[in-house]
């Protein structure tokens, strides 16, 4: 009788791969046994400590270094233009800064103005206001305040009583003048001032009949390429009436970008505010430039079956607002996400030195040329996402006024973008 | 059981969520613009007097990719903050 194994059974093959390996089958089995027995007795999960609870009093005393604070000190908005800080030989942190006026408006309590410099960064009130701090946050949580609930956050100007409590009772909104304004009216008055001296040089005559000179021919490319790039591919004859609105945008985007690069300066293009008030812009003269050609694809995409309809027609519909709601949100993105880079570039200098000074020394060493390198790509996407966000509103708007296809074969575009 | 233990207690702390999150679609982001480059570059060896538009529409598009993976990365923010 004759058995032809056609399948060779598994162990045998294993046998065979363990004898490449040089390992008996018996001490195969010791080890397995050890390391079995290592995962069964002394495998057990290690939480995380929570150290939210760990607060670094400020002012008093030097403090191991707080990179979130750092992180969204910078990002976020405040009533003072910070430099930075200066630890003095009794161990004291002395901020340098520029203070900036704040407005307040209450219903009960009418309005007050006066410079944020009053509350000597959060230690003392004024005029029945106070500012808070991480340090102060923490203290009304501790007495029992919910500060989730009262939505505060380090730099919110909240109501006192007479005796320095927090009083709920009092609405307060807050209309200063803070970094980010004063930041964007500076871009203002700079981009007015240059570019109506152009058009004064312009109208003049200068640059039209002959070469342009000066700030014409930093900004000339410029116009041009918004454009010829920009504005006539997208939008055809009628670039003219968009022209304006496109170049405003463009320009506000990138000197606000520039300037938000300069180390102390704001970060307004990256505050989802801004962007917000930019994309609702963009929405408004996309939906006043659209037809009823462009209504009646989003409500019927010509050219399905019913059956893609159903899903289309909803999808068409959010996207009318997805694509206004993607410009806010790519600007607002790129823009924090380039700033929280470098500062946490910086800050792996600071964390490694808390280990160990010559540690936080050989960081810089490499954390300053990639921040160097960084610094670069974000001036980079500075005009990348100023040019990105004006290009898609001549393209949303030239997509909005399409007018009816007079081509033979009508092939249905589905959702653009 | 061991790596269930440990995933369950990470649901409290959302900080590790939003950075696995984040990490895979800074990983899209990467993929996708690859891909774009790869396209682009294929396109200017082919031709390469179309260069300056392949070149405005790389960009145009790469924008496009990387809004997409910043939405990710701001919910990925988003978990971590709220």
């Amino acid at each position: 009788m004759r058995v032809k194994l056609v399948f060779y059974p598994h162990p045998l093959i294993f046998a065979a791969n363990l004898k490449n390996l040089m390992i008996g089958g018996r001490v195969t089995f010791i080890l397995a046994l050890i390391f079995s027995s290592f995962l069964a007795c002394f495998s057990n999960t290690a939480l995380a400590a929570d150290d939210k609870e760990q607060k670094d009093g400020e002012g008093g005393k030097k403090s191991s270094f707080n990179a979130t604070e750092v992180i969204f000190g910078h990002i976020l908005d405040a009533h003072e233009f910070h430099f930075l800080d200066i630890i003095g030989k009794d161990g004291r942190k002395k901020p340098v800064t520029i203070p900036l006026p704040v407005i307040l408006y209450s219903p009960e309590r009418g309005f007050t103005a006066f410079m944020s410099s009053r509350f000597h960064h959060g230690h003392t009130p004024y005029r029945g206001y106070a500012l808070l701090t991480e340090h102060k946050i923490h203290e009304l949580h501790k007495e029992g305040v919910d500060v989730k609930k009262a939505g505060f956050f380090p730099g919110k100007i909240i109501p006192l009583t007479a005796d320095g409590k927090w009083d709920p009772n009092v609405s307060v909104y807050d209309i200063s003048l803070t970094r980010n304004v004063v930041q964007m009216l500076l871009a203002l008055g700079l981009l007015v001032w240059i570019l109506l001296s152009i058009a004064k040089r312009y109208r003049r005559g200068e640059g039209v009949h002959s070469a342009p000179k000066g700030v014409q021919n930093l900004l000339e490319p410029v116009i041009t390429f918004v454009r010829d790039e920009v504005a006539k591919p997208n939008l055809g004859r009628r670039y003219e009436k968009y022209l304006p609105y496109l170049l405003t945008v463009f320009f506000f985007i990138l000197v606000n970008n520039i300037f938000g690069l300069i180390p102390g300066s704001a970060n307004v293009t990256g505050n989802i505010a801004v962007t917000l008030v930019l994309g609702l812009i963009s929405f408004v003269v996309i939906l006043f430039s659209s037809n009823k050609h462009y209504w009646g694809h989003i409500i019927n995409p010509p050219g399905m079956p019913v059956g893609v309809k159903a899903i289309l027609i909803p999808v068409e519909i959010l996207s009318v607002f997805i694509k206004p709601f993607a410009l806010i949100i790519r600007l607002f993105a790129n823009m924090v996400a380039g700033h929280i880079i470098i500062i946490c570039l910086i800050s792996l200098i600071f964390i490694f030195a808390g280990l160990n000074v010559y540690a936080g020394w050989g960081t810089s060493v490499f954390s300053i040329a990639f921040t160097i390198f960084i610094y670069f790509i974000e001036i980079l996407v500075a005009f990348i996402q100023a040019f990105i966000f004006t290009m898609l509103t001549a393209v949303f708007i030239g997509q909005a006024f399409e007018g009816s296809h007079d081509d033979v074969d009508h092939h249905a575009d589905p959702v653009v973008v | 059981m061991d790596l269930l233990m440990v995933l369950l207690s990470e649901v409290p702390n959302a900080n590790a969520g939003g950075a696995i999150g984040a990490g895979l679609a800074a990983m899209g982001a990467g993929i996708g613009v690859g891909q774009i480059g790869k396209g682009a570059v294929e396109a200017i060896a082919r031709q390469p007097e179309a260069l300056n538009d392949i070149r405005n529409n790389m960009i145009l598009t790469a924008a496009l990719v990387e809004g997409a993976a910043l939405f990710a990365i701001i919910v990925g923010f988003l978990a971590m903050v709220l």
